[in-house]
């Protein structure tokens, strides 16, 4: 995988380059990201959701990847907990479709360098760091299992999920360099 | 036949009237977000010094959580949803010290 990543320019915008091989994983991991926060059921959506953004459906998820993007807002209040998602649940939902959507867009609409608005790059910060959390809770990762994870035979399925983590991460850390620059 | 549940005679106090019990926030330690993330985080979202902001990601990443706001209710209910914008791992509780 390339070592470019995000960049900040001398006319202070910031960069992405990337390869055809890189470009396709992104695009394909990032529509990935889009159907995996869009609300179940949200075809024959209750006009009232759709209007005030309380779901009154929304619940703490069976999937830890999931559980881990809509977490809990307490501790150990079953019920203020189950009051905060149904108010706030829809909307984070929204806030990480739409990151995922503008950082699709913009490798839709550029070549090799993608060139990004400072709304457009905090977008991506967050879309990366989605991708990092539901990846990184499929395959277990804690600060003890990341060099276990990395020397995983090629055979092991985790390994693929493993590497194409790794390159994330890659890819945030230079993207938080730029905006801090 | 059933019998009353004592705690009904229990005087109604709402616990959230009592202002001068405060809220706070805290962000919780976990093995994906990065320390220059959660720093960035810090910084822009509640707008701490990086001073400040680093401080507090080495407490998230040492003591596996740090409080990282305090005040009502409402507003910490909006820190918690803030923070889970970012993919940070926080709560709110009432505070107890």
């Amino acid at each position: 995988m390339s070592v470019h990543g995000f960049k900040r320019t001398l006319t202070g915008r910031i960069v992405l380059r990337v390869d055809v091989v890189e470009k396709g994983l992104l695009t394909t991991l990032l529509e990935q990201l889009v159907e995996f926060v869009t609300p179940e059921g949200s075809g024959v959506e209750d006009p009232l959701v759709q209007l005030v953004g309380i779901d009154p459906e929304a619940e703490l998820s069976d999937d830890p990847a999931m559980a881990r993007l809509f977490p809990d807002a307490y501790h150990d209040d079953p019920e203020g907990a189950a009051q905060f998602r149904r108010f706030t649940e829809r909307s984070l939902r929204d806030t990480k479709l739409a990151h995922a959507a503008t950082a699709l867009d913009s490798l839709r609409r550029s070549g090799e360098k993608v060139t990004l608005s400072e709304a457009e790059a905090g977008a991506w910060l967050g879309a990366l760091n989605d991708l990092r959390l539901a990846l990184g809770t499929r395959i277990g990762i804690t600060e003890q299992s990341m060099a276990e994870l990395a020397d995983l035979p090629e055979e092991d399925p985790r390994s693929a999920t493993f590497h194409v983590y790794d390159w994330l991460t890659f890819l945030q850390e230079s993207l938080v360099r730029a905006l801090m620059v | 036949m059933t019998t009353a549940p004592t705690e009904l005679e229990r005087p109604e106090v709402d616990e959230d009237v009592a202002t001068d019990v405060p809220w706070i926030t805290i962000v919780w330690n976990d093995p994906v977000n990065l320390m220059s993330y959660v720093t960035y985080v810090f910084m822009t979202y509640f707008h701490y010094s990086k001073e400040k902001a680093e401080l507090l990601m080495w407490q998230v990443h040492n003591d596996g959580r740090a409080v990282v706001s305090a005040g009502s209710r409402d507003a910490m209910e909006r820190d918690v949803a803030g923070m889970h914008s970012f993919g940070l791992w926080a709560t709110l509780a009432k505070d107890d010290h």
